[in-house]
This record gives structure tokens, C-alpha cells and sequence, in this order.
């Protein structure tokens, strides 16, 4: 009884800091963007803006939430509760430190590559049932970019799996104590946050919401809060797959002085905060090259990184 | 080993009441208005020109074809990338032989212009 409460306890904890985490971004990612851009960002409600958040809650909480009557009601309204869902549930299997993580699955990583997929249900039914020519366009591009990049995910996370000998994810940021893993699989770190940055499609790989183009592609015919949260879904990917390349690539909760957590948070944050510098950078490429690119070189590439990896491991016996 | 799974029982009926939370309470707070214009497709301000049920293409099959081929192919490198440290040398070379299959599949592929987006 008293594990079944701690594990309750412990869950709360961790979907409350997810969707806190989440909520906050909306204020980080518009003030380090207006940093970047040489403007002041959202500075009025609250000290430094901070209020900007709760502000926007509230507002879009009011918003007019309508359903087409042209969209297939139950898919359209099912489909935002997805993405958040499937994005909530792979926090499951992150070791935050030691002692603190809600499940210590043996089939971590297949855990996460397992709800990642269950992800383009969301953005596909949302385009479909919108009943929308973009939104269609905008479903049809997620759900191929999304399928596409899954693959190279699932490969560039093969070789951290053969160096820790284990899907659970508590063994590999143990086996990450004497060198982190971002040396030896350089390679499936790069690949894993460009496939990361296209699962979340987040920019530059937005193409399915690509608001020039498509207007806002699979959420176009969205609004309230089923509209906010796609957003929603979106920030806690951001949070997921930087906690994820902190604890496969970057030794997890391992550092000197300060203790297990903080160190796992402030990995996390610099991960959060190179993802919106890479949206502040970069353009977005067209549809066919980001297609193109994936199938031509990151699943070679990912394939040579999986031998090579472990060519390595034989060699050195 | 059941019994490790139910903070992922927890955590499904919890993520879940969220999501359903979220929807549920938008739709009792938002106001309700409808229009006629309002109750359009959206296409910029034009009035739609036929619906959204039409043809599209045919890459976007291929792309998901592709994607079944190719991560049924991967889902057997899980296991192995697993044992490696077991079979070393033999797994090896049963690997070299597997992803060069991999290989002549994508070499196929590309040379039938499955690839190409034009």
C-alpha cells in the first residue's frame, strides 16, 4: 500500500513539473527569441513578463473552442488529447537521479520509440478530421516527416544500447559514469537531435504547420484551448527529447559538487534552450529536401555509425 | 515483474484525465457564437472551392511504405544490439550481412526514384 502511494506521489510530482516546465517555455522560448532578435518580448505582466504565461491561459481558456460542423467530431476532438497524452507518458521512464523516477522500466528506450509513434496519430487525425485542405496537407506532411524520422531515431540509439548492454535507462547513465557517451556515439547524438527536432516538428523541420505555406497546417481549423494544446504537446516534446539527450548522451545525472538533480535539470535546460536557438537560426528547408536528406544520408549514416559502433566494441574485445 | 508496471497504469490514467480535463474545461469556458461565415472551411478569406475529402499524392503511400519496410528491418537490430556484448565476432558478421540486405534495399529504392519528390 505505502509503494503504491509513494508511486502515486511520485507520478503527480512528475506530470505536474512536466506541464509547469511546459507553461514556462511559452515565456522562455518568447523572451530568448526576442533576445536573439534584438527585441524586448513579452516584459509587461509581471515582473519581467512572468505573468505572460497565466495571462495567456486565461485568455485562450475563454476563446471561443468550436468544432466545424464539416470536421468528424469524435477524431477532431480526440486528436489534441493525444499528442499530449502520448508526450506525458514517455516522462515515465526518465531517470531524474537516483531514487527519483516514476518506473525503472527494463524496456525504457522501447518504451519512449513506442509512444513516440502513437505521436502521428495525433497530428495525422487532426488533419484529417479538421475537414480542411491545409490541414490535410499539413496531417499528410507530419505523418510522413514523423514516420521518416522515427526510423533514424530508433537506429542512432542502437549504438548507446550496444556501449550500456541495456534498454533500461538507469543502466546506461550508470555506464556513462567514466565517459559520457557523446564522445564515443557522436554520431547518434547529432543524428538523434536532428530526428528529435523533426519528430517534435519543431522549426526548422515545421513544415507541417509552416504557417507561410499552410496557413497552420493540422491545427488550422483549431481554436481555445484544443488549439493551445498542440502547443502544449509541443513544449513537453521540446522538455522530453532534451531530458532524453541529457540522459543518453550526457551522463544523465552524473557531475561533480552539485547533486544528481540539479545537474540533470541544468543539462536539461541548456538542451531547452539550444532548441530555440536552433529555431532562431535556422530556415526552413522545402518538404522533398527534408525527405530527401533523411533517407539519403541519415539512414546511411546511421547505419554506418551502427556498424562502426560496433566494429569498436569488437576490436576492443 | 506485472508489479513494475503500475505507475505506467499511474501515470496512463493520470496523463489521460489531463488531457480529457483540458478539452472538457475549454469547451464549458469558451462562449459560443456561431456565424455562418464563421462556420466555413478556412482557405484565406475565399469562399472553399469543393471539400477537403480529394486526391493527393501518392508519395506520401510510398513514404509510409517505406517507413513499414524499413523499421520491421530495424526492430531486428534491437535484440541483437542488446546480446552484442554476448556474441561478439558471429553476431558481427551475421549483422555486416544483414544491413548490407538493408543496403541493396535502399540502393533499390533510390535507383527506382522512390526518393525523388518531383
Amino acid at each position: 500500500m505505502c509503494e503504491a502511494a509513494r508511486s502515486i506521489l511520485v507520478v503527480v510530482g512528475v506530470l505536474a513539473g512536466a506541464i509547469a516546465i511546459a507553461a514556462g517555455l511559452i515565456w522562455v522560448e518568447r523572451r530568448l527569441l526576442a533576445l536573439w532578435q534584438d527585441r524586448l518580448g513579452p516584459n509587461r505582466v509581471g515582473p519581467f513578463g512572468l505573468l505572460q504565461v497565466m495571462a495567456d491561459m486565461i485568455k485562450i481558456m475563454t476563446k471561443e473552442d468550436w468544432v466545424p460542423p464539416f470536421a468528424d467530431r469524435a477524431v477532431f476532438v480526440l486528436a489534441p488529447a493525444i499528442i499530449v497524452v502520448t508526450a506525458l507518458l514517455s516522462f515515465a521512464i526518465i531517470p531524474f537521479a537516483p531514487g527519483i523516477g516514476v518506473v525503472d522500466l527494463n524496456v525504457g528506450l522501447l518504451f519512449f520509440l513506442a509512444m513516440s509513434s502513437l505521436g502521428v496519430y495525433s497530428v495525422a487525425f487532426a488533419g484529417w478530421a479538421s475537414g480542411n485542405k491545409y490541414s490535410l496537407l499539413g496531417g499528410l506532411r507530419a505523418a510522413a516527416q514523423m514516420l521518416s524520422y522515427e526510423v533514424f531515431m530508433g537506429l542512432s540509439l542502437m549504438g548507446v544500447v550496444i556501449l550500456a548492454g541495456s534498454f533500461n535507462l538507469r543502466t546506461i547513465v550508470e555506464a556513462q559514469e567514466d565517459m559520457w557517451f557523446c564522445i564515443p556515439q557522436f554520431l547518434g547524438l547529432v543524428i538523434f537531435v536532428i530526428a528529435g527536432v523533426a519528430e517534435t516538428h519543431r522549426l526548422p523541420f515545421d513544415l507541417p504547420e509552416a504557417e507561410t505555406e499552410l496557413v497552420a497546417g493540422y491545427h488550422t481549423e483549431y481554436s481555445g484551448m484544443k488549439f493551445g494544446m498542440f502547443f502544449v504537446g509541443e513544449y513537453i516534446g521540446v522538455t522530453l527529447i532534451s531530458a532524453l539527450v541529457v540522459t543518453l548522451f550526457f551522463g544523465g545525472w552524473n557531475g561533480p559538487v552539485l547533486p544528481p538533480i540539479v545537474w540533470f535539470l541544468l543539462k536539461t535546460s541548456l538542451f531547452i534552450c539550444l532548441f530555440i536557438l536552433l529555431r532562431a537560426t535556422f530556415p526552413r528547408p522545402r518538404f522533398d529536401q527534408l525527405l530527401g536528406f533523411g533517407w539519403k544520408v541519415m539512414l546511411p549514416v546511421s547505419l554506418a555509425n551502427l556498424l562502426v559502433t560496433g566494429a569498436v566494441t569488437l576490436a576492443r574485445g | 515483474m506485472a508489479e513494475s508496471y503500475f505507475p505506467i497504469m499511474v501515470i496512463l490514467l493520470l496523463s489521460a484525465f489531463i488531457g480529457v480535463a483540458i478539452v472538457a474545461l475549454s469547451t464549458l469556458l469558451g462562449r459560443n457564437r456561431p456565424s455562418e461565415v464563421k462556420l466555413m472551411p478556412y482557405e484565406c478569406g475565399m469562399d472553399p472551392i469543393g471539400d477537403a475529402r480529394r486526391r493527393f499524392s501518392v508519395r506520401f503511400f510510398l513514404t509510409g511504405m517505406l517507413f513499414i519496410i524499413f523499421d520491421i528491418e530495424i526492430i531486428f537490430l534491437y535484440p541483437w544490439a542488446i546480446i552484442y556484448d554476448k556474441l561478439m565476432f558471429f553476431g558481427f558478421v551475421e549483422m555486416l550481412i544483414f544491413v548490407a540486405i538493408l543496403a541493396v534495399g535502399l540502393a533499390h529504392v533510390w535507383k527506382k526514384g522512390a526518393l525523388e519528390w518531383e
